[in-house]
């Protein structure tokens, strides 16, 4: 960030001018820094249990191989001095799991990946 | 024991209660290149004006041996001083002193200056500089700081509140700049964050510094948090006094009128904004070329660089401006821009502060992340700000005015009071492009050359509703102007303005999407 007038600077480099599409008008126009660095969505894989909070695995209930049904534990996730019970999402097959007990994990995380089996 | 006597002892006790932390404090206090709490409040403040309260006040804390514990002033200085001769109230908080922390008798002094500022309907300003809640004293430092926030509420759209942060700002303490109006931050100096690196660390494994977590740049730039970065203290001084001079000392006055001051030859207005709607400017520019002495005092500079907010003068009364900026993101409005220009918009109707505002947008930003942060009600605040202002509101269209930020860019919908556009201006429901596409759909799909075909449609819609005629034509546009009429007419605008009478209904307080 220059912290002087930038307006001549910005004249200068009009390397940077990008073009920018809306409603199908096409403009010509410098990036803000957030938009240059926004990600673009992905969506989410049902299969894969990402961790909704950072904080530390204090108990694991399941098995790789472990059939499991919608609402099973599945860990305990300590985080913010509480004992979050993960439980499993969809009904199916434990896959791979991730983690060891008193491993501590960001938020989102791969927890662990499930085969599912819906209206079995 | 004589007066004189008497008063040689007050001077040598008020000596010794000066020097807050002691010399070996202040040393430390200087190395990180910080200005004491004494020499800030001076700084801002007119020479001789300072005037300070409760410096003899003591703690009363007896847990953890602090009862043997002597902390001058108890961490923070507070009193009552002017600025360029306007009266405010100021507290400032003494690191050298317990680190700055917070306990029970500091919060009270800051308390009572706050009682003070809203009784005497003057500014507040606070200098924070503080490690935190003063442990020792428990419960009591979380009630003195909800007695600040609930204060910074009270008096929020009152009096003018603004926060300096000098220093760690850590925790809840951050609460109280969040409520109040203006935020500066400082270059290497501020550090604001909810939880610190430590923390973060422990909790998360992740590693940060305090300059990257919450340093000055990631409020000015990331967060929005701060309204004014500096790189050293007095320039942020400087910036606190220019501010001073823009504002009212309360919401029952207007700010003090100026000398009027003609716009600086070299800005002119009609050679800023180019013919062709798809090619970027810098608002700023044609805001410089309207207002007086071309002096635009910018808020939130490096956040949300696609609106522009600001103070100006007009014919030396102040105005509160929000324009888009076309030089950034073609200037859409996005969920950032939205709340920049909503809250702005909020202070200026608070504080009798009549609002200019300049259109030039194609619209709002597209994108998943947008829907998914809620720019929907992000979007709705400015609308609901526009809507409910009722100081003057006047709008001057330059070019763009499409759909959706056609009518949030304080239209005569939302009770503008005049709306002028230049012959430039292209008021419409979308681009001509999207618009055409979807009119001819039928006609381009079916032309033996569907590509020549939508050209001469979005052609024809150009010439036929691009344009400032067609709002005209209902009185939704009050004059199609020449640019280099702008000033003139906007001068007039205010000065008919002055006497304005308009009023919402009767209502505890709105529900606004916050």
């Amino acid at each position: 960030m220059a912290k002087k007038d930038t307006t001549k600077k910005e004249n200068k480099s009009s390397e940077l001018i990008k073009t920018f599409v809306i409603d199908e008008g096409k403009y010509k126009t410098l990036y803000t820094k957030k938009y240059t660095n926004h990600k673009p969505w992905k969506a989410t894989d049902p299969s894969l249990i990402n961790a909704i909070i950072p904080g530390t695995i204090s108990k694991i209930f399941v098995s790789e191989g472990d059939k499991v049904n919608e609402g099973d534990k599945l860990i305990i996730l300590e985080a913010m001095k509480m004992k979050n019970i993960i439980t499993v999402p969809y009904s199916g097959i434990i896959k791979k799991i991730n983690v060891k007990e008193g491993q501590s994990i960001p938020k989102g995380y791969l927890i662990a990946e499930m085969e599912i089996k819906l209206h079995e | 024991m004589s007066l004189r006597s008497k008063t040689l002892e007050l001077l040598r006790k008020r000596e010794q209660y000066l020097q807050g932390g002691g010399e070996k404090a202040i040393e430390k206090q200087l190395s990180m290149g910080k200005l004491t709490a004494r020499e800030r409040v001076l700084s801002i403040l007119d020479k001789d004006s300072f005037q300070e309260y409760d410096l003899f006040v003591e703690h009363e804390a007896r847990d953890f041996d602090m009862s043997s514990k002597v902390l001058y002033g108890d961490g923070v200085i507070t009193g009552t001083g002017t600025i360029f001769g306007s009266p405010v109230c100021i507290f400032a908080q003494d690191f050298t002193v317990a680190g700055g922390s917070l306990g029970l008798m500091h919060a009270r002094k800051i308390t009572k200056i706050m009682d003070h500022a809203l009784k005497l309907r003057i500014p507040l300003i606070g200098i924070n500089d503080s490690g935190g809640a003063r442990i020792q004293e428990g419960v009591n430092s979380l009630a003195g700081y909800g007695e600040i926030f609930f204060r910074n509420t009270l008096a929020s759209g009152v009096i003018p509140q603004i926060s300096v942060i000098l220093g760690p700002c850590a925790g809840g303490a951050v609460y109280s700049p969040a409520l109040t109006d203006f935020v500066f931050v400082v270059d290497n100096i501020s550090k604001l964050f909810i939880t610190g690196p430590e923390v973060i660390k422990t909790v998360l494994g992740e590693e940060i510094s305090m300059e990257d977590l919450g340093g000055a740049r990631v409020h000015a730039e990331l967060t929005g948090n701060a309204h004014f970065f500096a790189t050293s203290e007095h320039e942020c001084f400087e910036q606190i006094k220019k501010l001073i001079t823009f504002i009212p000392w309360n919401n029952s006055r207007r700010a003090l009128p100026f000398k009027p001051k003609e716009p600086h030859k070299e800005f002119n207005v009609e050679k800023i904004v180019p013919g062709d709607p798809k090619l970027p400017y810098d608002v700023r520019d044609v805001i410089r070329a309207v207002v007086d002495d071309s002096d635009f005092f910018e808020i939130q500079e490096f956040w949300a660089q696609n609106i522009v907010i600001g103070f100006a003068r007009m014919n030396g009364e102040t105005i509160g401006l929000v324009a888009n900026q076309p030089l950034f993101l073609a200037g859409v409005l996005d969920v950032d821009s939205s709340d920049k220009a909503a809250r702005f918009i909020r202070f200026c109707d608070a504080f009798n502060i009549p609002i200019i505002t300049f259109v030039d947008l194609p619209g709002y930003l597209p994108g998943v992340d947008q829907e998914h942060s809620g720019v929907i009600r992000h979007g709705a605040k400015l609308l609901y700000a526009y809507s409910e202002a009722t100081v003057p509101k006047i709008t001057v269209i330059l070019r763009k005015a499409y759909g959706g930020g056609y009518i949030a860019m304080g239209s005569r919908h939302l009770r503008a009071d005049f709306v002028f556009a230049w012959p430039s201006a292209e008021i419409a429901v979308m681009g001509p492009e999207g618009a055409a596409n979807i009119i001819f759909r039928k006609e381009i799909v079916e032309a033996a050359d569907p590509e020549a075909m939508r050209k001469q449609k979005v052609k024809e819609y150009k010439e036929k509703f691009a344009n400032p005629y067609v709002a005209a034509a209902k009185g939704y546009v009050d004059a199609v102007i020449e640019p280099k009429e702008t000033r003139k007419l906007l001068v007039h605008a205010i000065e008919v303005s002055k006497e304005k009478v308009n009023t919402n209904p009767h209502k505890k307080h709105g529900v606004p999407p916050f």
